[in-house]
């Protein structure tokens, strides 16, 4: 993909807040019509990142076009065909949810009876008709986020911004909003979605850029970071610390990479490539060797794990170019 | 959300403004929309107008009718009649804590992002803030123009020099909205706001022409009255209204039509530009 045809691309952006550098050359390239994800712990820079892409903040470095268009010297062209959904829900709480759709279609500049439409039909799709004349304040936080994001979709914006849209969500209003970030990509939407669950990139995200301290420190599609982190690892603990041995070498032969052991807490894991055949045949082949164990799981990396090792990787990297 | 979301169907919004014609339609449109924001508002939430009712009303109950008896005027003429231009000029301050939390829960929620996204005017949300909160005034002083004829207040000078006068006071009160929007884009937190307005609101009625004229106050007390902002619109209005307790021997009280106007237009030329630059800031 060359930049031309990508609707975000961002080219060393820097963000300073008094001595420290809130995003600090991040580099970024988005496709059309895909969804993108940042992917970060608290403080990496996400929020700062989506808030100058756009448009609502000032940055100190590094330049950006979305949608085609420069975000400081055309900004108002970005603003016609960007949504934003934040990390809070943005609508006018007092309002009721027919009143805010109404108002920001209005802001849009469409005229009166196409914005009163448009929220009808926003307000159906997002399962809010029962509750559009009641006062924003009395929607429950999966309903305001879901208004929130319904506002964000007035013009059918060809770039939308989605800054953590599911945390706060329960898993039934979780799945749901997945489906409407599909279904928006399938119609043709380019998502850059900020997330700090590594199951939410996984389970939305084409590729993802994985950012720490204001930069990116890895990207890829789920798959390629995933093998990257060492992806699901088999663990088994054994009864007997004297069956360790026997044990790391039944999960040496499914794992992807040498087995870690650790006999303090009689614990033997491995990286595996496709989760459910490893756990069966560990389990057999356990079985066959006699050993007894006292628990066989499968294990996700967690996100630090993952941090950890994204940002050890990184520190390595120099020395392998070296070597 | 059990729908499937389809692809909305193709809607266009007008490209950016570029003319300057074209964009002051803009702006004034988009002002338009924040402004029925804004009333919507005071109608899904009345209990915070009637607040900044009872607040005056009870201004005049207590001054009026408590201590009003033992108030003298240097002029003679009755005490009420007095006391009515300042209280419609204390209202029109105190609607300063009305628009600084406004503007600061505004800020505070986020909603601003959200405007701040949007291909709308930037100068909507303040301007329409603006023009709000003085249809709200109009509001606050229809209710006291009432409650002051029922106390026995009167125009005594025809109904021409009256609108004059009330239009003195919206002057006065769209100065003050500009003061608010500032100071709700300084501190944008709706709470601390409310806390500071009304000890800084305050001090400027108390060595004012609003309770007592200045001729009765010791000398520099009464100077700095008489040079007030608040002075300047009451002793005018007062004058046009036909009430007693205008006048004096002081510049400031020669000429305070002038003053009326041009301290409102003063305050204006220092805070607009400042409540823009910080709503720019915004950006930071
Ligand atoms: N207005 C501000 N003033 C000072 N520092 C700020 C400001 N906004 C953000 N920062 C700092 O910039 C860094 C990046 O913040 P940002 O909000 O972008 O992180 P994030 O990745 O979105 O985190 P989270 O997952 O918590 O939402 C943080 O260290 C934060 O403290
Ligand atoms: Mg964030």
């Amino acid at each position: 993909m060359t930049t031309n045809d990508a609707t975000i691309v961002a080219e060393g952006l820097r963000k300073r807040y008094g001595s420290s550098y809130a995003l600090d050359g991040l580099d970024l390239t988005v496709g059309r019509g895909v969804v993108h994800g940042l992917l970060g712990p608290n403080g990496a820079g996400k929020t700062t990142a989506v808030r100058i892409l756009a448009t609502l903040l000032s940055f100190d470095g590094g330049s950006a076009r979305v949608a085609g268009h420069d975000v400081v010297t055309e900004a108002d062209d970005v603003r016609r065909r960007i949504g934003l959904t934040g990390q809070y829900a943005a609508v006018d709480e007092t309002l009721s949810g027919r009143q805010n759709l109404v108002m920001f279609g209005r802001l849009y500049h469409l005229s009166a009876r196409q914005a009163k439409r448009r929220a009808d039909d926003l307000l159906e799709q997002f399962d809010l008709t029962a509750a559009a004349d009641r006062s924003g304040r009395t929607y429950s936080g999966g309903m305001r986020r879901r208004l929130d994001l319904a506002a964000s979709l007035i013009l059918a914006p060809e770039v939308l911004f989605l800054d953590e849209p599911t945390t706060g969500l329960d898993p039934r209003s979780r799945n749901d909003m997945w489906d409407a970030i599909r279904s928006l990509v399938a119609g043709g939407t380019t998502v850059l979605l900020t997330t700090q669950y590594l199951e939410e990139a996984d389970q939305l995200a084409g590729r993802i850029s994985v950012i720490d301290t204001g930069r990116v420190v890895a990207e890829g599609t789920a798959d390629e970071l995933k093998a990257r982190i060492g992806g699901d690892r088999i663990e088994v603990v054994v009864h007997d610390v004297a069956q360790l041995g026997a044990a790391a070498a039944v999960v040496a032969r499914v794992g992807t990479a040498e087995p870690e052991t650790d006999a303090d807490t009689r614990r033997v894991s491995a990286p595996v490539a496709d989760r459910m055949a490893a756990l069966t045949e560990v389990v057999r082949e356990l079985q066959a060797a006699g050993v007894a164990a006292e628990d066989v799981g499968l294990r996700r990396p967690t996100l630090d794990e993952a941090f950890l090792h994204l940002t050890g990787h990184q520190a390595a990297i120099p020395e392998e170019t070296a070597a | 959300m059990s729908t499937a979301l389809q692809r909305p169907p193709a809607l266009t919004t007008p490209p950016p403004a570029r003319t300057p014609a074209a964009r002051l339609r803009w702006t004034a449109a988009d002002a338009w929309v924040m402004t029925k924001r804004n009333l919507a508002h005071v109608v899904r939430a009345p209990e915070e107008v009637v607040i900044y009712f009872t607040l005056p009303i009870m201004f005049v109950l207590v001054f009026g009718y408590v201590f009003g008896s033992g108030m003298a005027l240097p002029g003679g003429g009755d005490y009420r009649e007095f006391l009515l231009p300042g209280v419609f000029a204390m209202t029109m301050l105190y609607g300063l804590g009305a628009t600084a939390t406004g503007v600061a829960f505004d800020v505070d929620r986020g909603v601003v992002d959200r405007f701040r996204s949007m291909p709308m005017a930037r100068s909507a949300l303040v301007v329409g803030r603006s023009a709000a909160d003085l249809v709200r005034a109009v509001l606050e002083l229809t209710t006291l123009v009432v409650c002051g004829l029922l106390v026995g207040w009167q125009w005594r000078n025809g109904i021409g020099d009256a609108l004059a006068a009330v239009g003195l006071i919206l002057l006065l009160r769209l100065a003050i909205t500009w003061i608010g929007i500032y100071l709700g884009l300084v501190v944008p937190n709706p709470d601390t706001v409310g806390v500071i307005v009304f000890p800084a609101a305050f001090p400027l009625t108390a060595p004012s022409n609003v309770f007592v004229a200045p001729e009765l106050m010791p000398g520099w007390l009464g100077a700095v009255s008489e040079w007030n902002p608040l002075s300047s619109t009451v002793a005018t209005t007062r004058e046009l209204f036909g009430n007693p307790g205008f006048g004096g021997d002081s510049w400031a009280a020669q000429h305070s039509l002038l003053l009326a106007i041009g301290w409102p237009l003063v305050l204006m030329a220092i805070f607009v530009p400042l409540s823009i630059r910080q709503y720019q800031k915004l950006s930071r």
